[in-house]
């Protein structure tokens, strides 16, 4: 065995790899020598944070990921979860924080193309995206320029590459100036029959590459992703992708077309840390080695190094293994669609990772603590501290009329149209409610009532207060809002964004994060089948806000009786559902405090989860009866901005009663959650209202009717009525002013 | 009627093609792809929506240039109606079948939201299930259907009842000249328009405007 050496191993060279001395040593002590300069590089891909979640698996296992519809749980490129007749809808959500800084276009372009191969690779066709987008300050120089880039990278890729965007979320926050997130999630249908997995099995197998060919782009890429920004952040834009729409959609249907032949027997796609990572992957889970030889990997470039073949990250590949007499069969698809088609390895029975270049091995290592047995770290963490609640009396004042017409012409409450009007929200024509209401629905092609509901939320203010009740609040919110359509929520998958994991109150943040998500989805049957963790989400030492984004997805089974959140006719009774007597009470981290009192003082809103639980489940049987006629989840803004929102989308205004002996402010702007907005018809008897109300009242939840929609104003309680036409010029200008730089 | 969809690597609107004409004329259109010699004898002939190859050089340029496409250009000689919609209709203007040229959109955007569409000349194979002057409703999605000809040309399209559909109501979505969303070729029986209604045919779709372009092309299935 001859390895060539010709790099000297330096500490600095080790640290340059975001390699920290002990786990240096670590490396030493596992092969009992000095690694080459590849090796290193290998074990700087496998063992940073992105791809070996180092510092979060000790927790992550913490959260329930089975269930009765669940058919793959976390740790494979997607979860699975079946949806009856033989389908199951695959899905997950991964950042793609730190390239889309440094290059948005490409950044938020390449990690569309990085989740869409997540689902594709499990034989699903993709057929929604949705994608959490957080920005710095609206006023931060830099702002424009990345939502305007990430936008259109996001629209040019998943436009091009042919999937509906039904769903998503913009938000904007000083604390994300120097970092941003770009959270994107899909969702593809498959047979349950017919899952793919990336464990490999056999001995002496073919390893088959196919797709684009390799390149020096993204070398290191992962490794970047994994530590702090600092000043020097305009070197790092080589470690960016460049994506191809194109390519990636020959890739789709050149795999699903191969899969059809029954040639699959394992395979991965090449994301962060390309072959290397799908190469360990796809060997350690098997319990094989694998064998490469780097000279039969399709190269457009000249001269590339095997360090540099191996930690490429070039877009728009996989990596399979395959029966060996089907390979012609095989060759022959990818001929067809005039992708690469490529033998590069074989898998062994020696649990080694060998690569073979110019007939030299160049690496040769353990598969296994490369893989799944990577090195854990259990990091000292400080409890965050919980915020002082607001004195009863510290209600700060505005006219009421005044603040809707602020907040629905703000920035967190503005309508998202100049995005998602960059984005195709209709191809594959089958989207049933297209972004801007409480949840994207697309029906599932083929079937003639079935429907499957997508949501993306999380409320990163709540988590900065208390991560505990962020995190519960997020899964909440996500189970909410897919209840809100009619749906059966069905399982969720979560990117949690944090800041550096080895300062103790980031690290407090993330386990309390990760405690309130799991105590969420195990109350309300919700478990979280995939999902990604990004760390090191900080510039110049300033973390951003705790961001764990939950992706939620849900089933309808008749879509004919699903609901919408735009009034559907005057004279609606409109009762809030899950109401406090007071209607809505707390003030701590809502929009109004934050908004209009520059205040973020306060803890966020408590989840009941019994009262989630109890409140969803009557919506979702009201809906199910056809008794409702339209409904809308209460969030951002609370009672008023929930209302203004339902008139805005209708058109249609309403008169809104207001309570005796309480301060009106909290009633309209207290953001208590676990609450639903629902219209029922007019003409309902006398009886069956009554028989309803007793229904209500028989579940323990407290629905009082608040008004009645009809006429062409909003009007609440004893303020000044709001014209309808006002609320939806407020309503409609401030992203596309802000854009053209008039804000 | 039969109907066949001709398919480049790189469209994504095949299947929303496909699935229309099916569920219109109660038969499944024959695919053709780009690399096959010959097209079927069929009554329409549809190049769907996309970004074949990408779009990398000109829109619809390289697709242009592909052999399939003298066998379309034969079949319009021969007085076989041909639909081009979105890249369909960028394919048929690089190919020579259309006049003029579609440019990047106005705002510099992809666009993706409903328009009003008014039907500018009825008395078509491909329009006559409208009414003359009809406004309705389609969707598009695209991020260059911004239609461009000189003066002659425009005005000839105009004179010679060519202009198949306008955007209606101040709904142009991409600064096209005169607000033209659709041509037909001198013998109208080419058209190539930039929306897209396939995408509104059905109650799943929130409305069934688009559906009279298929259904008086290939009539409804009983």
């Amino acid at each position: 065995m001859t390895l060539p050496n010709d790099i000297v191993i330096t500490p600095q060279l080790v640290a340059d790899h975001g390699l920290k001395p002990d786990e240096y040593q670590k490396i030493l002590d596992l092969i009992g020598r000095t690694p080459t300069y590849t090796e290193l590089g290998i074990f700087s891909a496998m063992w940073n944070e992105h791809c070996s979640y180092k510092s979060s698996k000790k927790w992550l296992k913490t959260l329930p990921t089975s269930g009765p519809r669940v058919i793959q749980g976390p740790g494979e490129n997607a979860g699975v979860v079946d949806i009856g007749d033989g389908q199951a809808v695959v899905f997950k959500m991964e950042s793609h924080n730190h390239p889309s800084y440094i290059e948005p276009y490409q950044g938020a372009g390449t990690g569309m193309g990085g989740i869409l191969r997540d689902v594709f690779t499990m034989g699903a066709r993709p057929v929604a995206a949705m994608n959490a987008l957080r920005f710095g300050a609206p006023e931060h120089e830099k702002t424009r320029h990345l939502v305007s880039g990430v936008v259109a990278g996001i629209g040019g890729y998943g436009n091009a590459f042919g999937v509906p965007t039904v769903g998503g979320e913009v938000e904007f926050d000083t604390r994300y100036d120097g970092n941003i997130l770009v959270n994107a999630f899909a969702a593809g249908l498959a047979d349950t029959d017919k899952i793919f997995l990336s464990e490999a099995k056999g001995v002496g197998l073919p390893v088959v590459y196919l797709g684009a060919k390799t390149g020096r782009d993204g070398v290191g890429g992962a490794t970047m992703a994994s530590a702090e920004f600092g000043d020097d952040i305009e070197e790092k834009r080589p470690t960016v992708q460049v994506g191809d729409p194109f390519t990636e959609k020959r890739l789709l249907e050149a795999c699903l077309e191969l899969m059809a032949t029954g040639a699959v027997i394992a395979i991965q796609d090449m994301g962060a840390a390309g072959l290397t990572c799908s190469a360990v992957e796809m060997g350690a889970k098997g319990g094989l080695g694998i064998e490469l030889d780097l000279d039969k990997v399709p190269v457009r470039e000249e001269h590339m190094t095997p360090y540099e073949m191996m930690l490429s990250e070039s877009q728009e590949r996989m990596l399979m293994v395959l029966h060996p007499e089907k390979e012609a069969e095989a060759r022959a698809v990818f001929v067809k669609w005039e992708l690469d088609f490529a033998t590069v390895g074989k898998t062994t029975d020696d649990l080694r990772f060998r690569v073979i270049w110019q007939g030299d091995e160049v690496a040769n290592l353990p598969i296994k603590e490369l893989g799944d047995e990577a090195p854990e770290y259990d990091r000292p963490w400080t409890p965050p501290k919980v915020a002082v609640p607001l004195a009863a009396t510290d209600i700060p004042q505005s006219d009421v009329a005044d603040a809707v017409l602020a907040l629905v012409g703000g920035h967190q409450i503005a309508s998202r149209r100049w995005v998602y009007e960059q984005y195709d929200t209709l191809i594959q024509g089958n989207s049933l409610q297209r972004p801007g209401g409480d949840a994207g629905v697309i029906r599932v092609d083929g079937h003639k009532t079935k429907a499957l509901a997508f949501t993306s939320d999380v409320n990163p203010r709540y988590c900065e207060a208390d991560p505990y009740e962020g995190g519960k609040q997020a899964v909440a919110e996500a189970w909410r809002n897919l209840t809100a359509t009619g749906a059966d929520p069905l399982a969720a998958t979560d990117n949690l964004n944090f800041g550096n994991p080895e300062r103790p109150e980031i690290m407090g943040q993330l386990v309390h994060a990760i405690k309130g998500i799991g105590e969420a989805c195990t109350a309300l049957d919700f478990p979280i089948v995939s999902g990604n963790v990004s760390l090191y989400n900080e510039t110049n030492g300033k973390g951003i806000l705790p961001t764990p984004t939950i992706g939620g997805v849900g089933l309808i089974p008749d879509w004919g009786k699903m609901a919408r959140t735009g009034f559907a006719q005057p004279g609606d009774l409109i009762l809030l559902f899950g109401a406090p007597p007071a209607w809505g009470t707390h003030l701590g981290q809502s929009i109004y405090m934050r908004d209009l009192h520059d205040r973020r003082d306060g803890p966020p809103p408590p989840v009941d989860l019994a009262h989630e639980r109890r409140t969803g489940d009557f919506v979702r049987g009201l809906i199910r009866s056809g008794k409702a006629t339209a409904v809308h989840d209460l969030s951002d803004g609370g009672l008023a901005i929930g209302l203004a929102e339902m008139a805005i989308s209708s058109g249609i205004g309403a008169k809104i009663a207001q309570l005796e002996g309480v301060d009106p402010i909290p009633t309209w702007f207290g953001e208590d959650q676990g609450r639903y907005l629902v219209t029922v018809r007019d003409d309902m008897d006398v009886d069956a209202f009554t028989a309803l109300m007793g229904e209500v009242e028989a579940a323990g939840i407290f629905a009082p009717w608040i008004g009645t929609t009809g006429g062409g104003e909003l009007v609440l309680g004893k303020a000044r009525p709001i014209p309808v036409k006002k609320l939806q010029e407020a309503h409609e200008f401030w992203f596309p002013d802000y854009m053209r730089g008039e804000i | 009627m039969k109907s066949a969809v001709i398919v480049f690597p790189g469209l994504n609107r095949d299947r929303d093609m496909i699935a229309a004409l099916t569920q219109i004329s109660g038969k499944a259109p024959a695919t053709v792809w780009h690399q096959d010699a010959e097209i079927p004898d069929v009554d329409l002939i549809v190049i769907p929506g996309g970004f074949s190859y990408g779009d990398y050089l000109r829109c619809g340029a390289i697709a242009a240039r592909s052999p399939i496409m003298d066998a379309v250009r034969a079949k319009a000689a021969s007085g076989v109606n041909i639909l081009g919609v979105c890249n369909g209709f960028q394919i048929l203007i690089e190919a020579g079948l259309l006049p003029g040229a579609l440019m990047r959109n106005m705002s510099l955007k992809f666009v993706c939201r409903d328009v009003k569409l008014e039907v500018v000349n009825a008395d078509t194979a491909f329009t006559r299930g409208y009414a003359q002057g009809q406004v309705f409703r389609c969707p598009v999605a695209h991020h260059d259907g911004n239609y461009f000809a000189d003066a002659e040309t425009v005005a000839r399209l105009e004179g010679e009842g060519r202009v198949a559909f306008s955007y209606a109501e101040g709904t142009n979505p991409n600064g096209s000249i005169n607000d033209i969303a659709g041509i037909f070729n001198e013998q109208k029986n080419v058209l190539g328009l930039m929306p897209h209604p396939e995408n509104l045919i059905e109650a799943a779709h929130g409305g069934d405007d688009g559906r009279a372009l298929f259904s008086g092309l290939l009539g409804e299935a009983a």
